[in-house]
Order: structure tokens, then sequence, then C-alpha cells
């Protein structure tokens, strides 16, 4: 098992090398620099762009400042955004925390909805509630993300009431920030109602980021456990006549989790990466939202530095997949 | 005492009859083949008793009964208590008849804590009993093997583990050499005979092998197209054939073919769904069909013990009657 985590973890290098150079590359190639981002409307005169190039090390040919940059990551050293001047790191680290509780509760939401709802459609296939399962998914799929967010903020925060518009918590209360977990600080600051108001600050958000995982998860899920219960050892499980909730839970769905678990990594990374419609339509102040900014004020060490620990993010999610693997289907834990 | 009764019992998909009216009965300590070409219900039939038909097929039966008890009205809860433990059945393809995902042991244990229950090291002393008496070296470690790392022949020797392990009253080998080598089918085959004897179970032996039906089963049914065409003791049915249909079957052996430039071969195939004759259904394959076979459905013919399905059954000399 170690050997295959270390060969696979090898496997990266090419990877980090690729994206490295991909961001780098391509955020300079959309018009406009930092510095003329910065000056906005009202300019700047051409000597000063050049004084502040020279500065921020833009004056050099594109490869010395690749160079300098790769061995910049390569010391753990991100850069500085160019904006708040803090260091890419401990900007993505403060942020980190939110994007995590968010995409936590999407995928919570969307494997306790998604998984139940595909067992259920394959085992009553044909029926009514497979019918609606299939139905919903593939609308829950197809919605615009950010068009799905502003109809529920429209239905349960604006006219239902049941819900607040945006945020984390209610501006009555200050929260310390322990953990940066704002359901966790709302615990240990002991306000009262604190809790409450994290919780259902964050209902509508997961809801609308779980929605696509959810709607995958559910038709994964069910056309894997159609395929599985078509076996014959799922014919062999019921000629010993145990109970059919024990064939469809112990034998059809350990078997049906293989596919599905790929799916749910996949998904998970793309969640943790951050929810970038999501959290700009909800003003949650996460790593999505944070990279748009950045893309938008052209700040290139944020956009880099954002990008690569992302990447990192789905890659160890990935490996995590890989693992998981082994530990369902002995056949890949015995052939290492 | 009849073991097992079966009377009319039919299985239907949708307006598609796979079993049609089929009876018969196993007793104790008998071995009954069931021989018939592909498509012609012996899979289906035998599902339906370990009540494994699914919907859309629909099993109706005058009669099922398994030792007295009606299989057919009795509750789920009830007929999960008999499946597997009074009656179990071994498959076609051992290879993914086991699932894969739990190892041996898990498997075997499984059916005997479901139906007997008992400790932990009760059921592995059981589980490892049970693999020695299918003839698996090593037994102990065998239970931490995963399906994945057995053969064919070792998984079909699982599979008898796990469907002796209740000491059933009837057994139900469905095919259960077909996807096997030669060498290790006699092997397997051997297994079953010797377990029968010693067990004095009830074994339905399903097979394409007649050769082997005429060694080891006391009776035989001949099925095509969901009936049973022709019935009796398995000597009689293979020296002297009633029906065209067993005539047909055996003359299409190698061994009959002996000297022959071309294997005998019956035209034509099972008639499906859309195609089913209004007569006989072996009408437009039988070489002696007349016009009455084609328009008249035949009735069953002779003695309970020695019955077939055919207006002109042949005589001893494999000539229809006049």
């Amino acid at each position: 098992m170690f050997q295959f985590i270390f060969r696979r973890l090898s496997l990266v290098i090419p990877t980090f090398i690729g994206i490295t150079l991909l961001t780098f590359t391509l955020i300079r190639l959309i018009p406009g620099d930092p510095i003329e981002v910065m000056a906005g409307e009202r300019g700047v005169s051409a000597e000063r762009h050049a004084e502040l190039s020279a500065q921020l090390g833009f004056d050099q040919p594109l490869y010395v400042q690749y160079f300098n940059y790769v061995s910049g990551v390569l010391q753990g050293d991100l850069g500085n955004s160019l904006v708040t001047k803090e260091p890419v790191l401990s900007e993505f680290l403060t942020l980190f925390p939110a994007t995590i509780e968010l995409a936590f509760c999407a995928a919570m939401f969307a494997i306790f909805i998604g998984l139940p709802a595909g067992i259920i459609a394959a085992v009553k296939r044909g029926t009514l509630f497979d019918h609606s399962v299939m139905t919903f998914s593939l609308t829950g799929y197809s919605m615009p993300i950010f068009w799905w967010a502003l109809l529920l903020m429209l239905i349960f925060s604006v006219n239902l009431g049941w819900t607040p518009v945006s945020g984390r918590i209610d501006v009555v209360y200050w929260i310390d920030d322990v953990t940066g977990f704002m359901l966790i600080d709302s615990i240990l600051s002991g306000e009262v109602g604190a809790l409450s108001s994290a919780i259902s600050h964050l209902i509508l958000p997961s809801i609308v980021l779980g929605t696509i995982p959810m709607a995958v998860i559910a038709r994964m899920t069910r056309s894997s456990m159609l395929e599985v219960l078509s076996e014959d050892y799922i014919r062999t499980a019921r000629a010993k006549g145990i109970a059919p909730w024990r064939v469809i839970i112990i034998h059809a769905l350990r078997n049906a989790l293989i596919p599905v678990i790929t799916v749910i990594g996949l998904q998970v990374g793309i969640l943790l990466s951050g929810a970038i419609l999501t959290e700009t339509v909800f003003a949650w102040p996460g790593i999505g939202k944070w990279l748009i900014e950045s893309i938008g004020r052209r700040d290139y060490p944020v956009v880099q530095g954002g990008i690569l620990i992302v990447a990192s993010i789905i890659i160890v999610v990935n490996l995590l997949v890989d693992v998981a693997y082994g530990i369902v289907n002995p056949r890949i834990r015995h052939s290492r | 005492m009849s073991l097992l009764k079966l009377e009319n019992l039919s299985v239907t998909f949708g307006q598609f009859r796979a079993v049609d009216q089929i009876s018969y009965t196993v007793n104790e300590g008998e071995v009954l083949g069931i021989v018939g070409e592909s498509g012609s219900g012996k899979s289906v039939s035998s599902l339906s008793l370990m009540g494994l038909i699914d919907y859309p097929g629909k099993v109706s039966a005058d009669e099922l009964s398994f030792m007295e008890q009606d299989l057919l009205s009795m509750p789920e809860t009830q007929r999960r208590k008999i499946t597997g433990s009074d009656i179990a059945m071994i498959f076609q393809d051992p290879m993914t008849s086991l699932n894969p995902c739990y190892t041996v042991g898990y498997q075997i244990i499984e059916a005997l804590k479901t139906h007997q229950g008992g400790t932990k090291k009760e059921l592995k002393t059981r589980a490892i009993e049970l693999l020695n008496l299918v003839g698996i070296p090593a037994p102990e470690s065998r239970l931490s093997a995963y399906p994945h790392q057995l053969s064919g022949g070792m998984s079909q020797r699982v599979m008898i583990a796990i469907a002796i392990g209740c000491n059933p009253k009837l057994l139900i080998a469905d095919e259960p050499t077909t996807a096997l080598d030669v060498t290790i089918q006699a092997q397997i085959i051997d297994l079953l005979i010797d377990l029968q004897k010693q067990k004095q179970m009830g074994l339905v032996l399903i097979t394409h092998d007649l050769a082997l039906v005429a060694e080891v089963a006391h009776r035989v049914i001949v099925m095509y197209a969901g009936q049973i065409v022709e019935s009796g003791p398995a000597s009689e049915v293979f020296s002297t054939p009633k029906h065209p249909y067993t005539q047909a079957l055996l003359a299409s052996l190698p061994e009959s073919a002996a000297g022959k430039a071309r294997l005998e071969a019956l035209p034509g195939v099972v008639p499906g769904q859309y195609d089913r004759p209004k007569g006989c259904l072996l009408s437009p394959r039988c070489p002696y069909a007349t016009d009455h076979c084609r328009n008249v459905v035949p009735d069953n013919q002779g003695p309970l013990e020695r019955q077939v399905k055919c207006h002109t059954p042949l005589d001893t000399m494999g000539r229809p009657a006049a």
C-alpha cells in the first residue's frame, strides 16, 4: 500500500510543473496588468508604470519571473498578494475553513440524499419513485447554479423569510476567529443563538452547492446498483434465504459503491476547490470568491498560488479515493 | 414420501410462457435429471422453486409444495426459512456466483448464521468442516481467501459447501459443471453424487449432458419450450425414447454419429414468444409431424411414471405409432 501511495505521489511532480506553467502564462495572457487595475480609470503615467513594474519585478523577462516564482514555491513561499500585501498562504488559510465548512455540508447533503435515493430508485426500478428521482436529478444536474441559488433565495429568504440571504452569520454576533469554522466558533463563543444563526446561514448555500453532486451521486448509485443487482452473486445471496435488506445493503451496495466512490471523490474535490458561483451569490467568504476577485484584480501571486493549492487538494482527495478503493474492493487490495 | 411436488407450474413473463404447466415430483434421496436445450425453461422452473423469479415474472401453480407445505401461499419470511436451508441451489457459473467483496468464510458462515445460528467459534469450525467435506485442501487458510483467488472448480466447491451447509433435504444443481474444465466436471459431479448419497438428499440435476443423466439420475424429465415432453426412469427414457424430441436429442450425441461425416441435428430452434405453433410445440421441427400434430395440442399419454406428450409416441423400434 505504501509503495502504491509513493508511486502515485511521484506522478504528481509533472502535474505540478504543468499547473505552475499554465497558471503563470494564462493569467499574464489576460489584457491589463495589476498596476493598471490598481490605478483604475484615472490611468497611470508611463514613467510611474515602469517604476512600479520594476518595483514588483515585472520588468524582468518572463522566464526569470517564472524561475523566481517556482524557486519561491519550492521553498514554501507562494508570494504576497499585490493588493493586500499579505502572504498568499496566510490569506488562503484564513479563507479556507469557510470553504471547507460549506463544502462539507454540501457533500453531506449530496451523499445523504443522493445515495439512498439512488439505492431505492434501483431497487424499485420502474416505479413512480424511480422516475421522480431520475427526473429530479436530471433537473438538478442541468440547473444553472446561479439561477438555482437566486430562485431558492427568492422563495426561502425573501418571500418566506426562513433563511438569511447571505453571509456566514448575523451581524449582531461578534464571533472570535478560533478555528475558522463558524459552526465550531459560534459554539465556543457561548453566545445564545449564534449557532442557530450560523446553521441557518449554511442551509441554502449547502443545498445549492450540493445539488449537482447529489444528482450525480444519485444517478451513478442507481445505475451501479442496477448492474450489481443483476449479478449472479446477488442470486446466490438470495438463494441463501437471507433477508432482502441484507441482500441489498451487504451484498449489492458494497459492490455498487466502487464506482460511486470515484464520483464522490471527484465531486468533493470540486467542492473543496471553491464553489465559485455559490460563494459569489451568497457572499460566502471562501476560496472561490477570493480567486474570482483576485483574477479581476490581476493579482498574479494570489491566482497562481491559490490555484496551486486547490490543485494539490484535488490531487490529495484523488489519492484518498484510490486508497478507499482498496479498502472496499479486495481485488485491488490484493493485486498490489 | 414425495419431497417436492409440482402440479401445473407455470412461469410467465408478460405474454411469454417460459415454463408451461409442468408437473413432477422429487422423492427423498432421489436424483432427478432435467434435460433439454437452451431456452427450454429448465433454469427458470428451478429458480421458481427457490422463489427467485423477479417482477415481471409470475409464478402460478395448482400445487407447489415442499414436504407437504404450500410454498406459494406461505408468507415471504417463512419461505425464506426454507430457502437456503431445506432447499438449496448451486448455479451454472461459479466464478461469478460468489460475492467478490467478501471472503469465502464470510459467505459460508452467513448462510449458517441465518438458518442455524451459533457462536462465532462454532460457525467457524462448521465452515472448516464443510470445506473439508467438499474437498478443499487447507480449509483453515481458505476461509480468509477472496473469490478472485480461487479457481472455477474451487469456487464451485465453495458454492456446494454453502448449499449443503444447512443440511438441505433437496439440492437443485443448475448446470453445475457447464462452466468448468472437463477434468474438473467429473470431480464436481462425483462430489455431488457422493454428498447426495451420504446425506440422502433429493437432487435435481439440470444439465445438457445426457450421458451424465443416464449415469447418475434415477428419473429423467425432458423439457422442450417450457413443457415436459417426456418423463420416466432414466434407463427407459434413454434406451427407448417415446418422444421424437428425446430421440433427436440422443441422436445428436457425438457417440451416435460414429462413422458418419456429420453429427445429427434437429433443424430449427425452440419457438419463442411470437412463433409459437398452434398444435404440438415441436411440430415445425419434428420429422414425424402430421397435420393433426400441427393443429391439435397433444396431451400427456401413458402411466404417471412414464409419460410422453405426443400424438404418435415412438415404439420400441423408434418409429411413430400409426
